[in-house]
């Protein structure tokens, strides 16, 4: 009998050997990858007890979000424990979709997620143990973003009950100065009607349309098209096209706006007047390879490179019937793509922000900047801990052809689609553009713009969402952009 | 100079002593950032306690094991440590338990002179556990808790009878086989060696191939297959093999009707530990544990709270269980990451939600191991472990030292369903095996664990008692 206890008594050392070693598993080898397991709330809620960083506006004064605190006040570490921190947003809707929420049900959204590092006050290993030696209380660091409210105000009074969106941006440095999506939301509300607002299908409030919508383009893709046209030596200022409509363009026939028939124009003409068939014409001599090119340089094709969540981003491109991003291999309609539009086998989808960038890139003479929403990180002790400095995201064009392209845009705006975006004293360089949507039963109007055009300062690009059939980028978009270019450019802009 | 056992005893209860104090210490520090008086002389009565019932062992179980005693209460102390920091106002009430604990060890000391009395009651103290048993499905009394019947409420008490009865069970099986081990199998002078693996390699083709009952259900069958065929060479008696059905069939009724799978793995592996110190017949395991894992299968596809429990262990982290079944043992193993090497110290893990709730659920009880694996850390957790290793030690190797069939039996059959319990509980909290609500004993908040295993722990010390006694004088006389 003996013999049996001891080997019962061998089986437990075994057993408990299991015991020992699966809870090294799950404390030591298996422990990241369950902290990391999204149904872990403990950072989340530890994170609650930490104030988290203010976020300012490009002032550096006008604070966006703070926190309330709840629970005891003293500073002993029972208090501390007890202690949370709530997040309210003073401007409320204004900054809805860039700053995003972060509450402990709901989780983060926005700048709030992107940057949560430093918001959060989190400290590399070093750092942590070295806090804690002094038993300092973990702190979150400040952010200063580059967004301006009053023209944020504006730029939302000016979308007003529609839905749409408007991105401006510094062409020479991509600090972006507002972010409109309409309809927006009250991140304070985040709490209370979360469920409300993220189920309402139709207006969709929690989608940031500046940089997750896609939408046809319109005629504001012609940019693009000239750009390539115009650095590859396939079209300049002065040679003369042929603005003849209809026109066949893969075997099918296309018209120009209101079918008009310009002739014989000028390339400078066929932009101010939008001329479809000279454009089509111009993108099929580019070729698709070199169009996708281009294209590539001027940031489509990728999610953009902003400090700003990626699930929340989209990459603007030739899309496919199942929406994946087509490249210069597959057969897509290039002539209709080069006009904002595209056929049954890819069509051209955009952000209000891939837009901004493709005007900010000809007011910067070619440039392409890196977007940034951050400008720098302060910690509460003052110390500047990052600062983001202007960075080249690509060279798109030569400073000749950005130039070029840059006359032609101005003369959109002085005498041809685009007149209702003239500001007095500040002269304007853009282009119009009005997608059908829907099968023709609604428009999408589009109006990209730099200003001032000598040494531009400010480029927008602003969209409307399903706008009744007459409603065109020249009458209902371009408009919007003068309250907001008066905004940010201030006296020179007659504002 | 050799200590005599008492006084190993007594030093035995220093790191108690130590524990206790630095314990509390460091919860009341965290929480209140200076040691209130009162908390200490709760401390201070709790070792008093301690000491008592040192000095009663010492008075009437002079010969006893020195450290199984000082072992019980260094868990003891350790739970409530645990549990004063989980919750303060609970601790009180397990110090009361712990209290009332004691005194039912005594009782059960003054009261049961000899051992052997427990014999003569067997077939009483059988059905006293099986009606314990059933108790939690009776009308009225009976309480649900997480979908198991565990509890049962009288009135303003409440208590989980499955703790007493798994000593009813162990007592009377350790009687039972004493008498008929011998008589179960009438071993046979030709047996032919190879059949029971030619019968094995049978199943093994007709549940693979023919039957298709894919690996762990071919395994199963081969394993039954061949230990019937040995237990059959072995000529066994059917008449004695009753009572031993009617236990496995006692573990499925727990499983179906009682709806707790820990109780009755917990039961059945110590009736298979037993069955197997009895015998030495390793074929009656293999049958038994077939037995038992084919029925849990079987059960575990038809009985939707069965599935459920394998679903939520097999798949934690899936999204539809995350939150709702899985929560639990999913909120375990994040708190046990959480804890890393060496924990987050006393006091420190996040229990609590802000603003009110819990984060970890039943962490006084079921999940006590995931927060003390968080507070004290993997190494904490390797120290508790080896703490329950070295009482099973002691409680088998009181078991070893015992004169006859019966008190070996029994000690042997208290300490493996004191180990399996450790086992299911702490590899349920580790996903093992499926979480079960079974207490960790001593350590868990629970009147009805402190109370069943302080008279566990009586029974051993008295078969130590008398076992080392024996020792002692045949020692003497030589």
């Amino acid at each position: 009998m003996n013999a049996q206890i001891v080997k019962l008594f061998v089986l437990f050392v075994v057993l408990f050997a299991l015991l020992v070693g699966a809870t090294s598993w799950w404390t030591v080898f298996g422990a990241e990858e369950l902290e990391d397991n999204p149904a872990n709330r403990r950072a989340l809620i530890e994170e609650q007890t930490i104030p988290r960083g203010l976020i300012y506006a490009r002032d550096g004064r006008t604070v966006l979000a703070k926190n309330i605190a709840r629970g005891p006040r003293e500073d002993t570490p029972r208090a501390r424990n007890l202690r949370t921190f709530v997040r309210t947003y003073p401007e409320g809707p204004l900054f809805g979709h860039a700053l995003g929420y972060s509450f402990l049900r709901n989780g983060r959204r926005g700048l709030e997620q992107s940057e949560n590092g430093p918001l959060a006050g989190e400290e590399n290993e070093f750092q942590s143990i070295f806090s804690q030696v002094r038993s300092q209380a973990r702190e979150g660091r400040d952010v200063v973003t580059t967004l301006d409210p009053a023209a944020q105000r504006a730029a939302l009074t000016a979308l007003g009950a529609k839905k749409g969106a408007i991105v401006a941006l510094e062409p020479q440095t991509g600090r972006v100065r507002v972010m409109a999506s309409t309809p927006t939301f009250d991140p304070n509300q985040i709490p209370s009607r979360f469920s409300q607002l993220s189920t309402d299908k139709e207006g969709k409030p929690l989608n940031n349309r500046a940089t997750q919508e896609l939408y046809p383009p319109g005629s504001t893709f012609k940019v693009v098209t000239a750009a390539a046209a115009l650095d590859t030596g396939k079209a300049a200022p002065d040679r003369t096209f042929d603005g003849s409509s209809p026109q066949t363009i893969s075997g099918v026939p296309l018209t120009n706006f209101g079918g008009q028939n310009f002739g014989p124009v000028s390339f400078t003409e066929a932009l101010t007047n939008s001329v479809n068939t000279v454009f089509a014409r111009l993108g099929e001599s580019v070729g698709r390879r070199t169009l996708i090119r281009y294209m590539d340089r001027f940031g489509f094709n990728q999610d953009p490179p902003l400090d700003y969540p990626g699930d929340q981003m989209i990459a603007s491109g030739v899309r496919g019937d199942r929406g994946q991003l087509l490249k210069g291999n597959a057969g897509f309609d290039v002539g209709r793509v080069a006009i904002g539009q595209g056929g049954g086998e890819g069509q051209i989808l955009v952000t209000p922000l891939q837009m901004a960038m493709v005007a900010g890139t000809v007011g910067n003479r070619g440039r392409l900047m890196r977007p940034t929403l951050v400008e720098r990180v302060v910690a509460k002790d003052g110390r500047v801990t990052d600062r983001a400095q202007p960075d080249l995201q690509s060279r798109v064009m030569s400073q000749r052809a950005a130039d070029q392209l840059g006359q032609m845009m101005k003369n959109v705006v002085k005498e041809g689609t685009g007149t209702a975006a003239a500001l007095s004293g500040v002269e304007v360089a853009g282009k119009t553009g009005t997608a059908e949507v829907r099968n023709a039963q609604a428009n999408q109007p589009w109006f990209i713009a730099f200003a001032p055009t000598n040494r531009p300062k400010i480029a927008i690009a602003i969209t409307l969402e399903d706008q009744p059939s007459g409603a065109t980028g020249g009458q209902t978009a371009a408009p919007l952009a003068k309250p907001v270019l008066q905004s940010l450019l201030g006296k020179e802009a007659g504002g | 100079m050799v200590l005599s056992p008492r006084l190993r005893e007594l030093f035995a209860l220093i790191p108690v002593t130590a524990l206790v104090g630095a314990g509390f210490l460091a919860v009341l520090i965290t929480r209140t950032d200076d040691a209130s008086n009162l908390t200490l002389t709760y401390g201070a009565v709790f070792l008093g306690l301690c000491v008592f019932g040192h000095l009663f062992i010492r008075a009437r179980l002079p010969d006893a094991d020195p450290y199984l005693y000082p072992l019980a209460v260094l868990l003891a102390a350790f739970g409530l440590v645990m549990i004063y920091r989980i919750d303060a106002a609970k601790a009180g009430g397990q110090a009361a338990v712990f209290v009332l604990g004691l005194a039912l060890l005594v009782v059960t000391v003054l009261f049961l002179r000899d051992i052997h009395a427990l014999e003569r009651y067997r077939y009483t103290i059988a059905a006293a556990g099986i009606a314990l048993l059933l108790l939690p499905r009776v009308p009225g009394i009976g309480e649900r808790v997480n979908g198991a019947y565990l509890g049962i409420g009288l009135g303003p008490l409440s208590f989980q009878p499955a703790e007493f009865a798994k000593l009813a069970i162990i007592v009377f099986l350790a009687s039972y086989l004493r008498d008929t081990a011998d008589v179960l199998l009438r071993p046979v002078r030709n047996q032919v060696w190879w059949l029971p693996w030619a019968a094995g390699a049978l199943a093994l083709l007709v549940g693979g191939l023919l039957l298709k009952l894919g690996v762990p259900g071919t395994a199963l069958l081969v394993l039954f297959v061949s230990s019937l065929t040995a237990v059959l060479q072995e000529r066994p008696s059917l008449k004695h093999f009753g009572p031993l059905l009617l236990v496995w069939g006692l573990a499925m009724v727990m499983l179906i009707f009682i709806r707790d799978l820990g109780s009755s793995l917990m039961f059945f592996g110590g009736f298979l530990g037993l069955l197997y110190v009895a015998t030495g017949k390793l074929s009656l395991v293999g049958i038994g544990a077939t037995m038992f894992l084919g029925g849990a299968t079987f059960f575990a596809s038809s009985v939707s709270h069965v599935k459920e429990r394998i679903d939520v262990w097999s798949e934690p982290f899936a999204p539809n269980l995350v939150d709702d079944e899985g929560y639990q043992i999913a909120q375990s193993l994040f708190a046990q990451a959480d804890g890393g090497l060496f924990g987050q110290g006393f006091g420190q893990a996040l229990l609590d939600l802000p603003g009110g709730g819990k984060l970890l659920p039943a962490a006084e009880t079921d999940l006590i191991y995931a927060v003390i694996v968080n507070e004290i850390g993997l190494f904490g957790a390797v120290a508790l472990v080896l703490a329950y290793l070295l009482f099973t030690l002691r409680g088998f190797k009181t078991a070893l030292q015992a004169p006859d069939d019966f008190s070996k039996l029994l000690a042997a059959g208290l300490t493996a369903v004191f180990a399996l319990q450790v086992f299911v509980i702490v590899g349920g909290v580790t996903k093992v095996i499926p979480l079960t609500g079974v207490t960790l004993p001593f350590v868990s908040y629970g009147g009805s664990s402190i109370i069943a295993n302080m008279v566990l722990l009586a029974l051993l010390l008295i078969v130590s008692d008398g076992a080392r006694r024996d020792r002692r004088r045949r020692g003497g006389l030589v």
